[in-house]
């Protein structure tokens, strides 16, 4: 286990209590995610990122609001950091019309373009070619937008890592690929998949530089993707950043966790990053006996206000199937989409009009 | 309506120039497109004129390359991307069918992705399994994209300019044979051809023949000797566009002749023709008077030797006999 990052200073009050109360936000949230995967309302695969709320705040935190963050599989916090409608995010794991991407994308595929959480993408590794695609529109268009690109320590094995790394050096692009180790490639640990477990180092042969951050601190995550990105912005310097962390459930819900011990996954949870960081708070007097609590409370009714809301919102009406698979403009010519799921054959473009 | 002979390769740089000059968001990148200008020559003389910002030389990554395409499309760009045959373009499947096709439904209409990716086809120049396939029946095959196979230059050129303009990605399919033919183009740098509006080449009355991409060239020879040595009035249709398809007009055509055949470079076994052969019957059985014919290329991988490869894509004697075949000679 990687040893926990030196202390780094807090922020002011107000910023250090809302970084507490998004992850206990995105804490309660994915338990709550969990629950109703259990009873069958969330259906498909579910990733919970439990553990990781240090990560996922750190790394949003250090963003301008026209940044662009873009994730994986495992995105429901990144899109609540991003500030996402939590009734949304629970609506769209339901498959209800009220869902951030109406029910189109599901848990693996989050996606709220006003608050530029710009995805979470099913292929493992296949979101760094479109991260650097921002890069290069924001470098285009003359913009000082930044992007923040997470993926897992699974995905750095995949041919667009390296082909990424090198044309994200080669174009100067201002991106910062933030890969969140979490030990285990789904059930393969690093040193199982890994010939190099020093994964900031994998980048340095294209021309992108590492760092590390303690991936269990909230600090020192911030205070690490906030330097990336200042590099990256102003110096027009990709850079690889590694955050060490653990996620404290199964890869997805359907996993008997067969490749590691619970005395492992008790190590690590005793660096509960949510813990850690409210002891931390009320130590220095930032918040006192009982407020972690009260905005555990909230952040509880908030997610309860999400389930109620996710429920009471319809299912996509049958006559939605064909929506949004093209840009249709008004003068419709020739067959965009063909409909033969039953007798007869028809234009499926047009079910809706 | 003035017009000039330019061959296709031409006609598509006017297209990528006129478009260019048109939306300063417009930018080019691909193996060899600048300071090579272009394996096909198809980009040629464009770094000089627009730079380095705007014409990209790409390493050999085109998973890659594509898939930032696809991110800047998402944010304000219009990438036009440019592969080097359409064999290479397998490297991309990944970020043309699970991204660029798939991102605006399964963000739910959130964003559009204009992108545009051009690569080049056919057999014919004895290259071997790795650079000679058609496969436009695999785009085709994924909703969310568009698919264009121009056959002469003044559609290349009008084409690519729609195909620019248009807010979907779209999969922009030339034929290696085509690359240097020649033909009139329209001088009008307001010349578009719309997307999902079929070419009929030829007028006819007895057999529809539908010919795809360079198969429309090919298809056009074989109904003038049908007309000049057997005596059959074929109406040889030019799809240009495979999504949207312009299915209406090919029926039109079917119930006219009552007789249709089929013509494709690629592979039978889910072909381009297969998928036509079934909407057509769907719609026009009654009309027809025989089975819809296809005509494709060879069920194997594209052999390099010349005798074996003339004969594993189709050619104009083949068609005429299939055509007749549909008349019972």
């Amino acid at each position: 286990m990687a040893e926990p990052a030196q202390p780094r200073p807090l922020p002011d009050p107000v910023t250090a209590r809302e970084w507490l109360q998004t992850m206990l936000l995105i804490r309660r949230f994915e338990e709550r995610a969990g629950e109703m995967y259990a009873k069958a309302k969330v259906g498909g695969f579910l990733h919970l990122a439990i553990g990781e709320e240090a990560a996922i705040v750190g790394c949003a935190r250090a963003l301008r609001d026209d940044d662009y963050l873009i994730s994986t599989y495992r995105s429901h916090g990144h899109t609540l950091a991003r500030g996402s409608d939590p009734n949304a995010v629970m609506a769209e794991l339901f498959g209800r019309e009220g869902g951030l991407c109406r029910g189109r994308g599901g848990s693996m595929h989050m996606f709220d373009l006003e608050h530029r959480f710009m995805g979470g993408y099913g292929i493992v590794g296949g979101n760094l070619p479109i991260a650097a695609g921002f890069g290069l529109a924001s470098d285009y268009l003359g913009t000082e937008d930044a992007t923040l690109c997470t993926f897992g320590d699974g995905a750095i094995n995949q041919g667009t890592f390296g082909e990424t790394m090198n044309l994200a050096a080669l174009w100067k692009l201002p991106v910062v690929f933030l890969v969140t180790n979490n030990q285990f490639g789904m059930g393969t640990a690093l040193e199982r998949h890994s010939a190099n477990t020093d994964l900031q180092e994998r980048g340095q042969s294209f021309g992108v530089p590492g760092m590390r951050c303690d991936g269990m601190d909230v600090l020192d995550t911030h205070a690490v993707c906030t330097e990336a990105l200042k590099i990256a912005r102003e110096e027009r310097q990709p850079v690889l950043v590694e955050a060490v962390t653990y996620r404290f459930r199964g890869h997805s819900m359907a996993d008997p966790e067969e490749y590691r011990t619970k005395e492992q996954v008790a190590e690590w949870r005793k660096r509960d990053p949510i813990a850690t960081f409210a002891d931390r708070l009320q130590a220095e007097g930032v918040i006192k006996e009982g407020d972690e609590e009260q905005m555990d409370a909230d952040a509880i009714s908030v997610v309860d206000a999400s389930v109620a809301f996710a429920d009471a919102s319809p299912f996509p009406s049958p006559q939605s199937l064909y929506d949004d698979i093209y840009v249709l403009g008004d003068q419709l010519q020739g067959w965009y989409s063909v409909d033969e799921r039953g007798a007869g054959v028809s234009r499926g473009e047009h079910l809706g009009k | 309506m003035s017009t000039t002979t330019k061959r296709t390769r031409e006609a598509l740089n006017d297209a990528l120039r006129e478009e260019m000059q048109r939306d300063e968001n417009v930018l080019l990148m691909g193996e060899d497109i600048g300071v090579f200008n272009g394996a096909f020559k198809v980009t040629n003389g464009l770094l000089k004129e627009f730079g380095e910002k705007r014409v990209r030389d790409t390493p050999i990554s085109e998973n890659t390359i594509v898939g930032m395409g696809v991110g800047a499309a998402m944010t304000g760009l219009r990438p036009v991307v440019e592969l080097m045959t359409i064999n290479f373009s397998l490297l991309a499947m990944d970020q043309i069918v699970n991204h660029a096709a798939s991102i605006r439904y399964m963000f739910g209409g959130q964003v559009k992705v204009p992108l545009v990716v051009r690569m080049p086809q056919g057999a014919g120049h004895q290259l071997g399994p790795t650079h000679s396939h058609s496969w436009e029946a695999l785009y085709l095959h994924a909703p969310g994209l568009l698919v264009a196979v121009p056959s002469t230059p003044a559609d290349a050129k009008g084409l690519l300019k729609s195909a620019i303009r248009d807010d979907n990605p779209v999969i922009f399919i030339e034929h290696e044979y085509l690359y240097g033919q020649r033909g009139e183009v329209p001088d009008d740098p307001d010349y578009t051809v719309d997307f999902g509006k079929a070419a009929i080449r030829r007028e006819g009355t007895d057999v529809t023949v539908v010919g795809i991409s360079r198969m429309a060239v090919t298809a056009a020879r074989a109904a003038e000797t049908l007309a000049s040595e057997h005596g059959i009035s074929a109406e040889v249709i030019d799809p240009r566009t495979l999504r949207p398809l312009d299915l209406d007009t090919i029926l039109a055509s079917v119930r006219k002749t009552n007789r249709c055949l089929i013509v494709e470079e690629g592979w039978p076994h889910g072909g381009v023709g297969a998928n036509l052969a079934a909407l057509i019957q769907e719609q026009a059985f009654d009309w027809l008077d025989a089975p819809i014919g296809r005509v494709t290329g060879a069920d194997v991988p594209m052999p390099y030797s010349k005798p074996l490869e003339q004969i594993a894509f189709p050619h104009e004697p083949q068609v005429v006999e299939a055509v007749r075949a549909l008349f019972g000679e």
